[in-house]
Protein backbone atom coordinates (compact mmCIF):
# COMPACT_ATOMS: atom_id res chain seq x y z
CA UNK A 1 0.00 0.00 0.00
CA UNK A 2 1.22 3.46 -0.83
CA UNK A 3 2.08 5.48 2.23
CA UNK A 4 -0.06 8.55 2.58
CA UNK A 5 1.88 11.79 2.66
CA UNK A 6 0.73 13.83 5.63
CA UNK A 7 -1.07 16.99 4.65
CA UNK A 8 1.01 19.96 5.72
CA UNK A 9 -0.61 23.06 4.32
CA UNK A 10 -3.96 24.24 3.05
CA UNK A 11 -3.44 26.82 0.33
CA UNK A 12 -6.41 26.15 -1.93
CA UNK A 13 -9.41 23.85 -1.69
CA UNK A 14 -8.00 21.54 -4.36
CA UNK A 15 -5.16 20.66 -1.98
CA UNK A 16 -7.74 18.40 -0.34
CA UNK A 17 -9.14 15.27 -1.94
CA UNK A 18 -12.86 14.57 -1.71
CA UNK A 19 -12.06 11.84 0.84
CA UNK A 20 -10.04 14.29 2.95
CA UNK A 21 -12.84 16.85 2.85
CA UNK A 22 -15.40 14.22 3.85
CA UNK A 23 -13.19 13.12 6.71
CA UNK A 24 -12.69 16.70 7.95
CA UNK A 25 -16.44 17.28 7.89
CA UNK A 26 -16.96 14.05 9.83
CA UNK A 27 -14.42 15.21 12.41
CA UNK A 28 -16.23 18.56 12.69
CA UNK A 29 -19.39 16.54 13.33
CA UNK A 30 -17.66 14.64 16.14
CA UNK A 31 -16.55 17.94 17.68
CA UNK A 32 -20.08 19.34 17.51
CA UNK A 33 -21.44 16.17 19.16
CA UNK A 34 -18.79 15.86 21.89
CA UNK A 35 -17.01 19.22 22.37
CA UNK A 36 -15.59 18.24 25.78
CA UNK A 37 -13.60 15.41 24.25
CA UNK A 38 -11.65 17.96 22.25
CA UNK A 39 -11.24 20.68 24.86
CA UNK A 40 -7.59 19.85 25.61
CA UNK A 41 -6.45 18.36 22.33
CA UNK A 42 -4.28 21.38 21.44
CA UNK A 43 -2.96 22.05 24.93
CA UNK A 44 0.41 23.85 24.78
CA UNK A 45 0.01 24.40 21.03
CA UNK A 46 0.01 27.88 19.53
CA UNK A 47 -1.74 29.24 16.46
CA UNK A 48 -0.31 32.41 14.88
CA UNK A 49 -2.84 34.50 12.98
CA UNK A 50 -0.89 36.73 10.59
CA UNK A 51 -3.43 39.10 9.08
CA UNK A 52 -1.78 41.53 6.66
CA UNK A 53 -5.22 42.94 5.99
CA UNK A 54 -8.02 43.10 8.51
CA UNK A 55 -10.75 40.47 8.43
CA UNK A 56 -12.18 40.36 11.90
CA UNK A 57 -14.67 37.61 11.13
CA UNK A 58 -12.18 35.15 9.74
CA UNK A 59 -9.57 35.93 12.37
CA UNK A 60 -12.02 35.47 15.25
CA UNK A 61 -13.20 32.19 13.77
CA UNK A 62 -9.63 30.85 13.69
CA UNK A 63 -8.86 32.13 17.18
CA UNK A 64 -12.10 30.76 18.66
CA UNK A 65 -11.33 27.41 17.03
CA UNK A 66 -7.86 27.21 18.59
CA UNK A 67 -9.06 28.37 22.01
CA UNK A 68 -11.81 25.74 22.05
CA UNK A 69 -9.19 23.09 21.40
CA UNK A 70 -7.31 24.26 24.48
CA UNK A 71 -4.55 25.95 22.48
CA UNK A 72 -3.21 29.48 22.53
CA UNK A 73 -3.10 32.25 19.97
CA UNK A 74 -0.79 35.07 18.95
CA UNK A 75 -0.45 37.28 15.92
CA UNK A 76 -1.40 40.59 14.36
CA UNK A 77 -4.68 41.87 12.97
CA UNK A 78 -3.51 44.30 10.30
CA UNK A 79 -0.44 45.30 8.39
CA UNK A 80 0.02 48.52 10.42
CA UNK A 81 0.58 46.57 13.61
CA UNK A 82 3.12 44.22 12.05
CA UNK A 83 6.74 44.50 11.01
CA UNK A 84 5.54 44.22 7.41
CA UNK A 85 4.74 47.91 7.57
CA UNK A 86 8.46 48.42 8.09
CA UNK A 87 9.09 46.55 4.86
CA UNK A 88 9.83 43.08 6.16
CA UNK A 89 9.19 40.40 3.56
CA UNK A 90 6.67 37.59 4.02
CA UNK A 91 9.50 35.10 3.70
CA UNK A 92 11.36 36.68 6.63
CA UNK A 93 8.27 37.07 8.80
CA UNK A 94 7.39 33.40 8.37
CA UNK A 95 10.88 32.26 9.30
CA UNK A 96 10.67 34.25 12.51
CA UNK A 97 7.09 33.37 13.44
CA UNK A 98 7.49 29.64 12.90
CA UNK A 99 9.82 29.71 15.88
CA UNK A 100 6.94 30.86 18.06
CA UNK A 101 3.96 28.96 16.69
CA UNK A 102 2.99 25.39 15.83
CA UNK A 103 0.64 26.37 13.01
CA UNK A 104 0.04 29.58 11.06
CA UNK A 105 -3.11 31.08 9.50
CA UNK A 106 -2.25 33.88 7.11
CA UNK A 107 -4.35 36.48 5.32
CA UNK A 108 -2.64 38.69 2.79
CA UNK A 109 -3.87 41.18 0.17
CA UNK A 110 -1.48 39.82 -2.47
CA UNK A 111 -2.41 36.73 -4.45
CA UNK A 112 -0.13 33.76 -3.89
CA UNK A 113 1.39 35.08 -0.64
CA UNK A 114 0.53 31.82 1.22
CA UNK A 115 2.22 29.75 -1.52
CA UNK A 116 5.36 31.74 -0.89
CA UNK A 117 4.96 31.44 2.88
CA UNK A 118 4.55 27.66 2.62
CA UNK A 119 7.89 27.44 0.81
CA UNK A 120 9.61 28.80 3.91
CA UNK A 121 7.42 27.45 6.71
CA UNK A 122 8.36 24.33 8.59
CA UNK A 123 5.01 24.39 10.38
CA UNK A 124 1.60 23.94 8.71
CA UNK A 125 0.29 27.01 6.84
CA UNK A 126 -3.37 27.78 6.34
CA UNK A 127 -4.42 30.32 3.72
CA UNK A 128 -7.01 32.55 5.40
CA UNK A 129 -7.58 34.47 2.16
CA UNK A 130 -5.12 35.88 -0.40
CA UNK A 131 -6.60 38.88 -2.16
CA UNK A 132 -9.33 37.93 -4.59
CA UNK A 133 -7.72 34.55 -5.12
CA UNK A 134 -8.30 31.66 -2.68
CA UNK A 135 -10.06 31.32 0.64
CA UNK A 136 -10.19 27.57 1.26
CA UNK A 137 -11.52 27.64 4.84
CA UNK A 138 -14.55 29.60 3.61
CA UNK A 139 -15.16 26.85 1.07
CA UNK A 140 -14.73 24.18 3.74
CA UNK A 141 -17.27 26.11 5.82
CA UNK A 142 -19.72 26.14 2.90
CA UNK A 143 -19.26 22.42 2.24
CA UNK A 144 -19.70 21.61 5.93
CA UNK A 145 -22.94 23.58 6.06
CA UNK A 146 -24.36 21.84 3.01
CA UNK A 147 -23.27 18.39 4.20
CA UNK A 148 -24.69 18.91 7.70
CA UNK A 149 -28.00 20.13 6.30
CA UNK A 150 -28.54 17.50 3.61
CA UNK A 151 -26.42 14.60 4.91
CA UNK A 152 -24.68 14.47 1.53
CA UNK A 153 -22.85 16.62 -0.98
CA UNK A 154 -24.05 14.64 -3.98
CA UNK A 155 -26.96 15.22 -6.31
CA UNK A 156 -27.82 18.71 -5.08
CA UNK A 157 -29.04 21.70 -7.07
CA UNK A 158 -26.97 24.69 -6.02
CA UNK A 159 -28.06 28.19 -7.02
CA UNK A 160 -25.24 30.75 -7.00
CA UNK A 161 -26.65 34.23 -7.13
CA UNK A 162 -25.19 37.72 -7.54
CA UNK A 163 -21.65 38.63 -8.53
CA UNK A 164 -20.33 35.45 -10.10
CA UNK A 165 -17.57 37.26 -11.96
CA UNK A 166 -15.45 38.59 -9.11
CA UNK A 167 -16.80 36.50 -6.24
CA UNK A 168 -13.97 34.21 -5.23
CA UNK A 169 -16.11 32.29 -2.73
CA UNK A 170 -18.34 31.26 -5.62
CA UNK A 171 -15.42 30.23 -7.84
CA UNK A 172 -13.93 28.09 -5.18
CA UNK A 173 -17.27 26.55 -4.17
CA UNK A 174 -17.76 25.56 -7.82
CA UNK A 175 -14.25 24.05 -7.93
CA UNK A 176 -15.09 21.99 -4.84
CA UNK A 177 -18.68 20.95 -5.69
CA UNK A 178 -17.86 19.93 -9.24
CA UNK A 179 -16.16 16.85 -7.77
CA UNK A 180 -19.42 15.59 -6.29
CA UNK A 181 -21.50 13.63 -8.79
CA UNK A 182 -24.92 14.91 -9.74
CA UNK A 183 -24.35 18.53 -8.75
CA UNK A 184 -26.52 20.88 -10.76
CA UNK A 185 -25.19 24.44 -10.74
CA UNK A 186 -27.70 27.19 -11.43
CA UNK A 187 -25.75 30.39 -12.13
CA UNK A 188 -27.92 33.42 -11.45
CA UNK A 189 -26.36 36.77 -12.33
CA UNK A 190 -26.70 39.82 -14.54
CA UNK A 191 -25.03 39.46 -17.92
CA UNK A 192 -22.24 41.77 -16.73
CA UNK A 193 -21.36 39.55 -13.78
CA UNK A 194 -21.38 36.08 -15.35
CA UNK A 195 -18.59 33.76 -14.18
CA UNK A 196 -15.25 34.02 -16.02
CA UNK A 197 -14.99 32.01 -19.24
CA UNK A 198 -12.48 29.53 -17.82
CA UNK A 199 -15.01 28.51 -15.17
CA UNK A 200 -17.86 28.18 -17.67
CA UNK A 201 -15.56 26.14 -19.92
CA UNK A 202 -14.53 23.84 -17.12
CA UNK A 203 -18.18 23.30 -16.18
CA UNK A 204 -19.10 22.58 -19.80
CA UNK A 205 -16.44 19.85 -19.91
CA UNK A 206 -17.71 18.19 -16.72
CA UNK A 207 -19.77 15.09 -17.37
CA UNK A 208 -20.65 14.51 -13.70
CA UNK A 209 -22.40 17.83 -13.28
CA UNK A 210 -25.01 19.96 -14.94
CA UNK A 211 -24.98 23.71 -15.29
CA UNK A 212 -27.64 26.19 -16.29
CA UNK A 213 -27.62 29.98 -16.33
CA UNK A 214 -30.38 32.38 -15.45
CA UNK A 215 -30.72 36.16 -15.48
CA UNK A 216 -33.49 36.01 -12.88
CA UNK A 217 -33.65 34.54 -9.38
CA UNK A 218 -37.46 34.41 -9.44
CA UNK A 219 -37.42 32.19 -12.50
CA UNK A 220 -35.36 29.41 -10.94
CA UNK A 221 -35.71 29.62 -7.16
CA UNK A 222 -38.25 26.77 -7.06
CA UNK A 223 -35.67 24.29 -8.39
CA UNK A 224 -32.96 24.93 -5.80
CA UNK A 225 -31.78 22.90 -2.81
CA UNK A 226 -29.24 25.55 -1.84
CA UNK A 227 -29.34 29.25 -2.62
CA UNK A 228 -25.90 30.80 -2.16
CA UNK A 229 -26.19 34.58 -2.18
CA UNK A 230 -23.36 37.05 -2.86
CA UNK A 231 -23.32 40.80 -3.04
CA UNK A 232 -23.75 42.78 -6.25
CA UNK A 233 -21.52 45.79 -5.70
CA UNK A 234 -22.30 49.16 -7.18
CA UNK A 235 -18.70 49.68 -8.29
CA UNK A 236 -18.89 46.63 -10.58
CA UNK A 237 -21.20 48.49 -12.95
CA UNK A 238 -20.20 51.01 -15.57
CA UNK A 239 -23.18 53.19 -14.92
CA UNK A 240 -25.57 53.84 -12.09
CA UNK A 241 -28.65 53.20 -14.25
CA UNK A 242 -27.62 49.58 -14.91
CA UNK A 243 -26.98 49.01 -11.23
CA UNK A 244 -30.35 50.40 -10.18
CA UNK A 245 -32.15 48.45 -12.91
CA UNK A 246 -30.54 45.16 -11.92
CA UNK A 247 -29.92 45.20 -8.22
CA UNK A 248 -33.42 44.26 -7.10
CA UNK A 249 -33.47 41.15 -9.24
CA UNK A 250 -30.61 39.83 -7.17
CA UNK A 251 -31.83 40.79 -3.73
CA UNK A 252 -33.48 38.05 -1.74
CA UNK A 253 -36.64 39.06 0.09
CA UNK A 254 -39.59 37.26 1.67
CA UNK A 255 -41.53 37.60 -1.59
CA UNK A 256 -38.97 35.62 -3.53
CA UNK A 257 -38.69 33.10 -0.68
CA UNK A 258 -42.36 32.16 -1.24
CA UNK A 259 -41.34 30.51 -4.48
CA UNK A 260 -38.62 28.38 -2.86
CA UNK A 261 -38.83 24.73 -1.81
CA UNK A 262 -39.73 24.02 1.81
CA UNK A 263 -36.33 22.42 2.43
CA UNK A 264 -34.17 24.84 0.48
CA UNK A 265 -31.47 26.56 2.52
CA UNK A 266 -30.13 30.10 2.08
CA UNK A 267 -26.40 30.62 2.51
CA UNK A 268 -24.14 33.68 2.41
CA UNK A 269 -20.41 34.03 3.20
CA UNK A 270 -21.12 37.23 5.21
CA UNK A 271 -20.80 40.11 5.77
CA UNK A 272 -24.10 40.88 4.12
CA UNK A 273 -25.02 44.37 3.03
CA UNK A 274 -28.47 44.47 1.48
CA UNK A 275 -28.57 41.45 -0.81
CA UNK A 276 -30.63 39.51 1.72
CA UNK A 277 -33.36 41.57 3.31
CA UNK A 278 -33.36 41.39 7.11
CA UNK A 279 -36.89 39.94 7.09
CA UNK A 280 -35.48 36.73 5.57
CA UNK A 281 -33.40 36.16 8.74
CA UNK A 282 -36.58 34.94 10.46
CA UNK A 283 -37.31 32.43 7.70
CA UNK A 284 -36.49 28.93 9.00
CA UNK A 285 -34.63 28.25 5.77
CA UNK A 286 -31.94 30.90 6.33
CA UNK A 287 -28.66 29.34 7.40
CA UNK A 288 -26.02 32.09 7.11
CA UNK A 289 -25.50 32.50 10.82
CA UNK A 290 -25.29 28.72 11.37
CA UNK A 291 -22.84 28.71 8.48
CA UNK A 292 -20.52 30.99 10.47
CA UNK A 293 -20.71 28.57 13.41
CA UNK A 294 -19.84 25.63 11.20
CA UNK A 295 -16.87 27.71 10.13
CA UNK A 296 -15.42 27.48 13.61
CA UNK A 297 -15.94 23.71 13.87
CA UNK A 298 -14.40 22.92 10.49
CA UNK A 299 -11.40 25.12 11.38
CA UNK A 300 -11.05 23.12 14.61
CA UNK A 301 -11.06 19.92 12.55
CA UNK A 302 -8.51 21.39 10.13
CA UNK A 303 -6.15 22.50 12.90
CA UNK A 304 -6.26 19.02 14.49
CA UNK A 305 -5.63 17.37 11.14
CA UNK A 306 -2.73 19.62 10.14
CA UNK A 307 -1.10 19.28 13.55
CA UNK A 308 -1.45 15.51 13.35
CA UNK A 309 -3.38 15.51 16.62
CA UNK A 310 -6.42 13.68 15.34
CA UNK A 311 -7.15 10.75 17.62
CA UNK B 1 27.51 31.07 -43.38
CA UNK B 2 26.93 27.33 -43.40
CA UNK B 3 26.73 24.78 -40.60
CA UNK B 4 30.27 23.59 -41.32
CA UNK B 5 31.51 27.06 -40.43
CA UNK B 6 30.54 26.33 -36.82
CA UNK B 7 33.31 24.44 -35.10
CA UNK B 8 31.85 23.60 -31.71
CA UNK B 9 28.42 24.86 -30.82
CA UNK B 10 24.82 24.92 -31.98
CA UNK B 11 22.59 25.71 -34.86
CA UNK B 12 19.09 26.54 -33.68
CA UNK B 13 16.86 25.80 -36.63
CA UNK B 14 13.13 26.12 -37.36
CA UNK B 15 12.70 29.21 -35.18
CA UNK B 16 9.38 30.80 -36.05
CA UNK B 17 10.17 33.90 -38.11
CA UNK B 18 10.56 36.96 -35.91
CA UNK B 19 11.34 35.09 -32.69
CA UNK B 20 15.13 35.05 -33.00
CA UNK B 21 15.78 38.30 -31.15
CA UNK B 22 13.68 37.12 -28.21
CA UNK B 23 15.75 33.96 -28.06
CA UNK B 24 18.97 35.94 -28.43
CA UNK B 25 18.02 37.89 -25.31
CA UNK B 26 16.61 34.93 -23.34
CA UNK B 27 19.79 32.88 -23.84
CA UNK B 28 22.03 35.83 -22.98
CA UNK B 29 23.85 35.55 -26.31
CA UNK B 30 24.75 39.23 -26.21
CA UNK B 31 27.28 38.47 -23.46
CA UNK B 32 29.20 35.88 -25.49
CA UNK B 33 32.57 36.58 -27.13
CA UNK B 34 32.20 33.94 -29.82
CA UNK B 35 30.63 34.21 -33.24
CA UNK B 36 26.85 34.39 -33.08
CA UNK B 37 24.87 34.62 -36.28
CA UNK B 38 21.21 35.49 -36.51
CA UNK B 39 19.66 34.74 -39.85
CA UNK B 40 16.16 36.02 -40.35
CA UNK B 41 13.39 35.16 -42.77
CA UNK B 42 15.03 32.13 -44.33
CA UNK B 43 12.61 30.42 -46.79
CA UNK B 44 11.39 27.18 -45.23
CA UNK B 45 9.29 24.35 -46.65
CA UNK B 46 7.75 23.60 -43.26
CA UNK B 47 7.21 27.12 -41.94
CA UNK B 48 7.19 29.35 -45.00
CA UNK B 49 9.77 31.56 -43.31
CA UNK B 50 12.02 30.81 -40.39
CA UNK B 51 14.87 32.25 -38.36
CA UNK B 52 18.13 30.48 -37.59
CA UNK B 53 20.69 31.20 -34.86
CA UNK B 54 24.22 29.85 -35.02
CA UNK B 55 26.44 29.89 -31.94
CA UNK B 56 30.10 28.93 -32.23
CA UNK B 57 30.64 27.97 -28.61
CA UNK B 58 29.73 24.98 -26.51
CA UNK B 59 27.58 26.95 -24.02
CA UNK B 60 24.91 25.53 -21.71
CA UNK B 61 21.59 26.21 -23.40
CA UNK B 62 18.55 27.10 -21.27
CA UNK B 63 16.26 24.46 -22.76
CA UNK B 64 13.33 25.55 -20.60
CA UNK B 65 13.49 29.09 -21.97
CA UNK B 66 13.83 27.80 -25.52
CA UNK B 67 10.98 25.34 -25.13
CA UNK B 68 8.78 28.07 -23.73
CA UNK B 69 9.51 30.61 -26.46
CA UNK B 70 9.23 28.13 -29.31
CA UNK B 71 8.91 24.37 -28.69
CA UNK B 72 9.29 23.64 -32.43
CA UNK B 73 12.95 24.68 -32.56
CA UNK B 74 15.44 22.02 -33.63
CA UNK B 75 18.80 22.14 -31.87
CA UNK B 76 21.69 20.89 -33.99
CA UNK B 77 24.72 20.12 -31.85
CA UNK B 78 27.99 20.64 -33.71
CA UNK B 79 31.28 19.06 -32.57
CA UNK B 80 34.52 19.52 -34.52
CA UNK B 81 32.54 20.88 -37.42
CA UNK B 82 30.22 17.87 -37.60
CA UNK B 83 26.55 17.54 -36.76
CA UNK B 84 26.56 15.04 -33.89
CA UNK B 85 23.04 15.36 -32.51
CA UNK B 86 19.62 16.76 -33.34
CA UNK B 87 17.51 17.68 -30.29
CA UNK B 88 13.82 18.38 -30.34
CA UNK B 89 12.22 20.41 -27.60
CA UNK B 90 9.06 19.93 -25.68
CA UNK B 91 7.26 22.52 -23.56
CA UNK B 92 8.97 22.44 -20.14
CA UNK B 93 6.85 21.57 -17.10
CA UNK B 94 8.26 24.42 -15.01
CA UNK B 95 9.78 27.78 -15.92
CA UNK B 96 12.02 29.40 -13.34
CA UNK B 97 12.91 33.05 -13.96
CA UNK B 98 12.10 32.88 -17.66
CA UNK B 99 8.98 35.04 -17.59
CA UNK B 100 7.78 37.57 -15.07
CA UNK B 101 4.25 37.62 -13.66
CA UNK B 102 2.42 40.73 -14.85
CA UNK B 103 -0.39 40.53 -12.30
CA UNK B 104 -0.07 43.67 -10.13
CA UNK B 105 -1.95 41.86 -7.34
CA UNK B 106 0.55 38.97 -7.30
CA UNK B 107 2.91 38.53 -4.34
CA UNK B 108 5.82 38.45 -6.82
CA UNK B 109 5.16 42.14 -7.51
CA UNK B 110 6.19 43.15 -3.98
CA UNK B 111 8.35 40.39 -2.58
CA UNK B 112 11.96 40.83 -3.66
CA UNK B 113 14.37 38.02 -4.45
CA UNK B 114 11.83 35.30 -5.00
CA UNK B 115 11.96 33.13 -8.10
CA UNK B 116 9.40 33.72 -10.80
CA UNK B 117 7.91 30.27 -11.23
CA UNK B 118 5.41 29.25 -13.91
CA UNK B 119 3.90 25.80 -14.34
CA UNK B 120 2.56 24.19 -17.48
CA UNK B 121 -1.15 23.42 -17.40
CA UNK B 122 -3.72 22.44 -19.96
CA UNK B 123 -6.65 24.72 -20.49
CA UNK B 124 -9.21 24.22 -23.25
CA UNK B 125 -6.90 21.84 -25.16
CA UNK B 126 -4.06 24.38 -25.08
CA UNK B 127 -0.77 24.41 -23.19
CA UNK B 128 -0.63 27.47 -20.94
CA UNK B 129 1.80 28.57 -18.28
CA UNK B 130 0.39 29.81 -15.00
CA UNK B 131 2.15 31.68 -12.21
CA UNK B 132 2.83 29.28 -9.33
CA UNK B 133 1.71 31.99 -6.90
CA UNK B 134 -1.36 33.71 -8.33
CA UNK B 135 -2.19 31.30 -11.21
CA UNK B 136 -2.32 34.14 -13.73
CA UNK B 137 -1.52 32.98 -17.25
CA UNK B 138 1.90 34.07 -18.52
CA UNK B 139 1.73 37.19 -20.65
CA UNK B 140 -1.72 38.26 -19.38
CA UNK B 141 -2.74 40.56 -16.58
ZN1 LIG C 1 1.67 35.80 -10.24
Amino acid sequence: MEEKKPLRHLIEIRDLTVAEIDSLIALAGDIIARPDDFADTCKRKKLATLFYEPSTRTRLSFEAAMLELGGQILGFASQDSSSASKGESVADTIRVVEGYADIIAMRHPKEGAPVLAAQYASVPMINAGDGGHNHPTQTLTDLTTIQREFGTLEGLTIGLCGDLKFGRTVHSLIAAMVRYPGTHFVLISPQELRPPVYILDSLARETNCKCTESRSLDAVIDSLDVLYMTRVQRERFFNEADYVRLKDSFILDTDKMRGAKQDMIVMHPLPRVNEISVAVDKDYRSRYFEQAKYGKYIRMALILELLGLRQ
Amino acid sequence: MKIDEIHNGYVLDHIRAGRSMEIYRALGLDSLDCTVAIIKNVPSRKLGKKDIIKIDEDIVLDLAALGYIDPNITINVIKDGLLVEKQHLKPPAVLVNVVKCKNPRCITSTEQEIDQIFRLSHSGGKDVYRCAYCEMQAGTQ
